[in-house]
């Protein structure tokens, strides 16, 4: 893991939702002016205000992601993280809080938003029986009109996103049949089959071993590198999440505590406080590595 | 640790096809309903030759005109008992296989049935108010053609808007586990008040459960008339909806991240189902295990795709109901089996058999 570059290096493409090199088909966001683009932030939110069932969970959020960039949101549990990347996502109501690209998320049909923004949720299902290709090919959903079936198009872009992510051999594999590493990479290629442009990865990893965390994080990280993506993602192991975010947040009981590069926020009076726990924070080639040390 | 973008190496299968309806399936479906229908019109207590009842059907296309050698009685029986029996067969069986096919995506539950959301209990409820109601003014209600299947088709659609609105009352949405659990309490709170009305009529017991346990043996045109425009809304928009039920299977969240409406595409699954399973309860009485035998038979043979399950079903559950038929009405000649017991009998050693082929086939 050696010459990562950071956001600067980026081919961001100037923040327009291009898609990962997968065509988008007719009427993409992109071409359809579905979203401003043209230097606007990806991710803008703005006093970020959400409550569940009456408890609130996030309380006055703050957030920029430039295009191109790799953002980590860190935080004890409980901490709002997957909720704030579901508001981000469309999936909890937002209103005026959340700007893609510079268009506003609730003026975005869904189908618009979709061809936007994918989601990798922290435990996708995974419907029985259903093939690899099958479920790729359901990131193809906002491109097949209502009602509607996949073109050839939308197959043989299926298909090219599996050859990048190098599962062509398991395209008639069942999906419940596979390791947890090479079902995270499916789930990968069903966002990207979304032709988004934006990311949100949410644990993406939690369920995998060191190997494939590893594995998944070098992928997405030169699929940003050659797409120009943006990814907004949380993570619980922090001293790989500072390994391959360019800027890190960290919240706190719904609120934004700090927020800066890697080495500005995992300090070790920082992780204690807000975590509770006893750490150590040791300088790694790539950024600092955080360590629990026992009370 | 690199990780490289790769193209498809040499060796590797060739890009394969999305799941959906293969030729040979659909062939197979419709030579079933085929099969059925000659069946279902040849054999009952005047026995007829296969061959000249299948002349017979084709002389019923427009132009065609062949000689099957049936005496005019014969053909009276094929035209006007047996023919519109085993229509509505089909019709029912399409509709309760397709519901509960719909019924098992929609709330991602595959114990799912067409009766899950309380039309059975509701119409169960309603068609015993009327005849218990009938019997005791002398039978002069219960001998109105349309009272008992209007009752039951009110109680069905009833019960499934007051599983609706109880779902809906918790609060958060009208999420499937939500539905689900209003579907039981409804169910059992109208099965509680029908069991008073019979404990409290016990002349009314035999033809309560005549209908409870299902029948085609009143059938006519009537029938068919009656049952067939909810057959065709019901079909249009479940198998208009057929991607979408797969696109659902990952989730609401997911489907929704992808540009669905998962609430919306549910409502409209779910009246559409409910409009069916309500018609096809009023034409022929409460039929069980066609709803989930048949879609389950349909997933472990030919896939697990609802583009697969659902036309399938439509197909295959007909076919199933009117070869039902076929036995109920032969095999204890010339008394009949109600229906309804056939189903089970039949179903439940059938789907163990599939299950068992399936997993051997699979290793």
């Amino acid at each position: 893991m050696t010459g990562r570059p950071r956001a600067a290096d980026v081919p961001t493409g100037s923040g327009a939702p291009a898609g990962p090199g997968v065509p988008a088909g007719p009427g993409t966001a992109a071409g359809s002016g579905a979203v401003a683009g043209s230097g606007a932030p990806a991710v803008e939110v703005r006093d970020l205000h959400v409550r569940l069932d009456g408890v609130p969970i996030l309380g006055g959020v703050d957030l920029t992601v430039a295009a191109g960039e790799w953002v980590t949101v860190i935080g004890p549990n409980g901490a709002g993280k997957s909720t704030l990347l579901r508001a981000v996502g469309g999936l909890l109501p937002a209103p005026g809080a959340v700007t893609l690209f510079g268009t506003p998320l609730q003026a975005l049909r869904r189908r618009d938003r979709a061809r936007v923004v994918a989601t990798v949720a922290q435990s996708p299902v995974v419907p029985p029986g259903m093939s690899v290709l099958d479920y790729v090919l359901l990131g193809r959903t906002p491109y097949i009109p209502p009602l509607g079936r996949e073109s050839a198009a939308d197959v043989a872009a299926a298909h090219d996103v599996l050859d990048r992510l190098d599962l062509a051999g398991f395209h008639t594999r069942e999906l419940a049949t596979l390791s947890g590493g090479e079902r995270q990479r499916v789930f990968l290629a069903r966002a990207l089959a979304q032709g988004a442009t934006l990311l949100l990865l949410d644990e993406p990893t939690s369920a995998l071993d060191i190997g494939h965390q590893q594995e998944v994080l070098e992928l997405v990280d030169q699929l940003r590198r050659a797409h120009g993506l943006t990814v907004l993602a949380t993570m619980h192991d922090l001293s790989i999440a500072g390994e391959y975010a360019d800027r890190m947040v960290l919240l706190a009981d719904g609120q934004v505590a700090a927020t800066g590069t890697p080495r500005d926020v995992l300090t070790e009076d920082l992780l204690s406080h807000h975590y509770r726990a006893t750490v150590k924070v040791i300088e790694g080639d790539h950024g600092p590595l955080v360590v629990p040390v026992r009370r | 640790m690199t990780t490289t973008t790769r193209t498809r190496p040499a060796g590797t299968p060739p890009a394969s096809r999305p799941a959906g309806l293969r030729p040979r399936w659909v062939v197979a479906g419709v030579a079933a309903v085929l099969v059925a229908l000659v069946a279902g019109v040849s054999l009952g207590p005047v026995s007829l030759p296969p061959g000249s009842v299948a002349i017979e059907l084709l002389n019923l296309l427009p132009g065609v005109r062949l000689d099957s050698g049936l005496t005019e009685r014969e053909i009276a029986i094929i035209t006007e008992l047996r023919l519109p029996r085993a229509v509505l067969g089909l019709l029912v069986g399409g509709l309760l296989a397709l519901a509960g096919g719909a019924y098992q995506g929609v709330f991602r539950n595959p114990l799912a049935d067409p009766y899950l959301l309380g039309a059975a209990a509701g119409a169960g409820l309603a068609v015993t108010v009327v005849i218990t109601a009938g019997v005791g003014a002398g039978g002069a209600l219960t001998g109105l053609p349309v009272t008992v299947p209007l009752a039951a088709f009110v109680g069905s659609i009833g019960a499934v808007v007051m599983t609706y609105l109880l779902g809906a009352a918790g609060g958060r949405s009208r999420s499937p586990a939500a539905l689900i659990l209003a579907g039981v309490a409804v169910s059992a709170f109208l099965s509680a008040g029908q069991t008073y009305l019979l404990q409290r009529n016990s002349d009314s017991i035999q033809q309560v459960y005549s209908w409870l346990l299902g029948r085609l043996a009143t059938a006519g045109w009537h029938d068919v008339r009656l049952v067939l425009p909810y057959f065709l809304l019901t079909a249009v928009v479940v198998l208009m909806h057929r991607r979408e039920l797969d696109v659902l299977s990952v989730g609401d969240d997911e489907a929704t991240s992808l540009g669905l409406h998962p609430q919306r595409s549910r409502y409209l699954l779910i009246v559409a189902a409910s409009l069916g399973t309500a018609a096809a309860v009023s034409a022929s009485g409460l039929i069980g295990f066609v709803g989930i035998i048949v879609p389950h038979t349909v997933r472990l043979l030919a896939g697990s795709s609802y583009r697969v399950i659902l036309p399938l079903s439509l197909l295959f559950g007909g076919a199933f109901l009117a070869l039902t038929d076929v036995v109920a009405r032969t095999a204890a000649a010339p008394e009949e089996i109600p229906i309804g017991v056939v189903t089970a009998l039949l179903g439940g050693p059938f789907f163990v058999l599939v299950l068992r082929t399936t997993r051997r086939m699979l290793g």
